[in-house]
């Protein structure tokens, strides 16, 4: 039988996102041999995003998608190399680090995680047969379906308030569904929220069921502290109620916190040495790009000290 | 290597839905982030899948009459026609293997 040799790497690099690009321009163009891997496409969550204001250096904002494009192809030109498989495992073996993945394994000087979050869903009866029909995780992208017609948006967070903003451009009418009853959006979002007449809030409130035909019609909503439940007409279900570290492949290997998070210390580096975790994925981030592209340079440049020691 | 050819909704019906072949039509737009991530992928499909199934692209911008005839609503869609009707629907940005695993289950 003949064995396919195991290809060497400085840097392997987990995940596609801001932080994971950001983490290939400083390690490839610190002549570390670095290769990224991403199981879809590169970008990140942030691709959703119709325009980042609070980049610096954009003044006039970017595109989630133009910002990570030319991040890619800055980190290409200081020859990063990118691989689209997914990763299923990775073996600590004293100092050797072996990423596998669904396209053959790699051995690591040094491994940076960033792999990021994926979206939650509400959990609830109906999303996942109404998805595609009414039920949505990407306001930017499916918005202009909903043009003079009543829609939802689930969460309160800064994702989920921007998303409704976009949508007023679209539907005649967007009620905010929100836990509590006060939005965990940064004030900026908030005030632009409240000063438009589109936007309706509905507090300390959750979706319980979704119904309709062959598209959403009707959803449940109940008032979490009385108990009381309303049926409302809805056309559209926009689901933004944050994000889940995507780590499922790493318990048992680092420590991770309650939430599944990679715990870290100052320098990045998690519980196995020479193993660094960056941007959304990392416990205590703020999830935001600007950080997470610092993160990504940080564990970078810690990686490539781990190496020379 | 053959690309996925941009039509227009007036075209739908002779191109798509009367194709001898089987036809795959990416429903998307341009300010759709997951529809640039996933066009590369298409791209690549529209290769390896050359005379068995013909690629087309249709921009719900300026096309929204047949999308909402598929009853389009988040993008990207992808839909497999097989003698002028809908196999199967792919929403969504999905890693190219189990793109390749819908269509090859449609097909």
């Amino acid at each position: 039988m003949i064995s396919n040799p195991v290809k060497k790497y400085d840097v392997v690099i987990i995940g596609g996102g801001p932080a994971g690009l950001s983490a290939g321009i400083y390690a490839a163009r610190g002549r570390q041999s670095t290769l990224l891997i991403e199981k879809g496409a590169v970008g990140g969550q942030i691709i959703n995003a119709e325009l980042v204001e609070n980049y610096p250096g954009f003044a006039d904002g970017i595109s989630g998608i133009d910002l990570t494009q030319t991040m890619h192809r800055q980190a290409t030109k200081f020859g990063l190399e990118t691989l689209y498989a997914e990763v299923t495992a990775i073996e600590v073996n004293g100092k050797q680090k072996t990423v596998k993945t669904s396209d053959g394994d790699f051995i690591a000087g040094a491994i940076i995680i960033t792999g990021g979050a994926e979206r939650q869903k509400l959990g609830v009866p109906g999303e996942g047969q109404y998805t595609g029909k009414g039920v949505s995780y990407c306001a930017t992208c499916d918005g202009a379906f909903f043009r003079n017609k009543k829609v939802v948006v689930v969460g309160g967070g800064n994702v989920a308030v921007t998303e409704a903003l976009e949508l007023t451009r679209f539907a005649s009418k967007v009620t905010v569904i929100h836990r509590r009853n006060e939005l965990r959006a940064t004030k900026i979002v908030q005030e632009k929220a409240f000063a438009n007449p589109k936007i309706e809030f509905l507090w300390d409130s959750a979706v319980e069921a979704i119904t309709g035909n062959d598209f959403v019609k009707k959803i449940t909503v109940a008032n979490l502290k009385t108990g009381k439940k309303s049926v409302m007409d809805v056309d559209g279900v926009f689901v933004s109620v944050g994000s889940q570290p995507a780590t499922g492949y790493l318990k048992g290997i680092l420590t991770l916190d309650v939430n599944g998070a990679i715990i870290v210390n100052d320098r990045l580096e998690t519980s196995v040495p020479g193993i660094f975790a960056a941007g959304d994925i990392r416990s205590g981030s703020i999830r935001q790009v600007v950080p997470a592209a610092g993160d990504g340079a940080v564990a970078a440049i810690n990686a490539g000290k781990h190496i020379s020691e | 290597m053959s690309k996925p050819v941009e039509i227009e909704e007036a075209k739908f019906d002779e191109t798509v839905l009367k194709s001898k072949t089987p036809v795959l039509v990416d429903f998307w737009a341009p300010w759709c982030g997951p529809c640039r991530m996933v066009a590369p992928l298409v791209d690549e499909l529209a290769g390896e899948y050359a005379g068995k199934v013909s690629f087309f692209k249709v921009n719900v911008d300026n096309n929204h009459k047949v999308a909402e005839k598929y009853h389009v609503m988040s993008i990207p869609t992808l839909i497999l026609f097989k003698d002028g009707k809908p196999m199967t629907n792919i929403v969504g940005f999905k890693p190219k293997a189990e793109l390749k695993k819908s269509l090859d289950n449609a097909l």
